[in-house]
């Protein structure tokens, strides 16, 4: 039953979602292709993106599980993203559950470009410990925390705070970006985690084609991400916790969605073996224009 | 507390409230003289004198015409005159600034008053586009209504 509702309110999202959004025009995103790295490029104001991020996994000792989250990224101003995420998975020989939301800012503090360019993050969670999306690897998570069934870690809310310094550079059409991670719970004594994430990405053509085009280099972006667990405040490193790298890649068509793929390798015995990451964006432009209190 | 205490108490807080209307009339016209066009007295040097790689190129014009009806037009319409607050990119002012220019301003944005920077987009693109603005010209019918603001 609580799967039913958790669809119902993923539904109702959705419906809301697409009443202000109908009348807007898709776009092709602009953003670097990462799954889990944050670059500097914020929302353009008045855009949402809506987003369908998948993360499916097969544990040795544990059941296959598919998670699922709905993101709805608003560009506020030009300096300020606002973004929600509700979550869920479902787990072969299980159940379907929602898992909880999030509710993140990026902030750029510098409004000019440079060489470097930090942007400020600050994330809420309310997010049960079913949770299976992976979205950043912090503390000591491990690959023992997603064969644990669902009944028992849904009985566990984390409502923690997160921060993220996010560092990015622009250079020859490459985009490099590094975060660092900390995140705080806030209803158990718990120390300081970390975590960290870098990536490099790059489209496959600089420049545009004089003619349309679906299948080529301007709308393919491929990289790289590396991501992990740095430990927490009572143990740093990154040796008891997970770490994954994985190259992506992502196509951007053309007045349609963007779909980004990346399979993710574990890199020591905490990490799962593979990790496939999948995503598919709509970027609608100027999004609540057109709705009636807008005048337009 | 006397009645001219009060009166001089009263007079004290309509002053107050006046120094704030105008405080805040004075920061809308400061704004106002301030709005489009502002950044470019921000624009160093170097980059206002950097050279269009694609200028007056048929196929990057081409190319920025697609690049400008994905990333732009649903800002700035679709014939670049401008939508609601977003400003004409056909008005002389625009038209008028130098290719290196308009690129300082793709790059860094003007995030305070609602441009995205577009540093994401590749450098050969932010150029297609700006190949392409520049070759629609100044509008008449924007100088008209320009003219008819002033």
């Amino acid at each position: 039953m609580k799967g039913l509702a958790a669809a119902r309110t993923l539904a109702a999202v959705f419906y809301v979602a697409s009443i202000g959004t109908w009348l807007a025009q898709p776009t092709v995103a602009q953003e670097p292709p990462y799954l889990v790295t944050y670059s500097d490029s914020l929302e353009e104001p008045g855009n949402l993106e809506v987003a369908m991020k998948n993360t499916v996994g097969s544990p040795e000792d544990g059941n296959r599980f598919a998670s699922g989250i709905l993101e709805l990224e608003y560009g506020a101003k030009g300096w300020w993203t606002t973004e929600v995420y509700l979550q869920g998975q479902t787990t072969a020989n299980d159940s379907t559950l929602f898992t909880g939301f999030r509710w993140e800012n990026r902030i750029r503090p510098l409004l000019r470009q440079h060489f470097v360019n930090p942007v400020f993050y600050v994330e809420y969670e309310d997010v049960n410990d079913a949770d299976r999306s992976l979205l950043e690897i912090t503390g000591h998570q491990s690959i023992a925390d997603l064969i644990i069934p669902n009944a028992a870690a849904r009985k566990e809310v984390e409502r923690s705070l997160e921060e993220k310094l996010i560092l990015s550079t622009e250079y020859r059409g490459w985009n490099f970006s590094e975060n660092f991670i900390s995140e705080k719970d806030l209803n158990e004594s718990e120390p300081w985690e970390f975590g960290y994430a870098v990536g490099a990405s790059r489209p496959l053509a600089l420049a545009a084609g004089a003619s349309p085009c679906v299948l080529c280099g301007e709308n393919l972006s491929a990289g790289l991400e590396l991501y992990g667990g740095l430990g927490d405040a009572n143990g740093f490193g990154w040796h008891a916790t997970s770490q994954y790298l994985g190259p992506i890649i992502s196509l951007s068509i053309p007045k349609g969605p963007t779909i980004t793929f990346s399979p993710n390798f574990g890199l020591n015995a905490n990490s799962l073996g593979v990790l496939y990451r999948f995503k598919i964006s709509y970027e609608f432009q100027q999004a609540f224009h057109h709705w009636p209190w807008r005048g337009e | 507390m006397t009645a001219g205490d009060a009166m001089e108490h009263s007079i004290r807080g309509l002053a107050k409230a006046a120094h704030a209307r105008f405080a805040i009339i004075l920061l809308a016209i400061l704004l106002c003289a301030a709005a489009d066009g502002s950044w470019l007295k921000h624009v160093p040097a170097a980059d206002r004198a950097r050279v269009n790689p694609y200028a007056g190129q048929p196929d990057a014009i081409a190319a920025g015409a697609r690049l400008f009806a994905d990333h732009c037009a649903e800002c700035h319409g679709p014939d670049a005159l401008g939508r609601g607050k977003h400003p004409s990119l056909r008005s002389e002012r625009v038209q008028g600034a130098t290719d290196g220019e308009i690129f300082w301003l793709l790059k860094n944005g003007n995030l305070s008053r609602g441009m995205p920077n577009w540093s994401a987009l590749p450098e050969q693109s932010r150029w297609q586009i700006i190949a392409y603005v520049k070759s629609l010209g100044p509008s008449a019918k924007q100088d008209s209504q320009e003219k008819q603001t002033q």
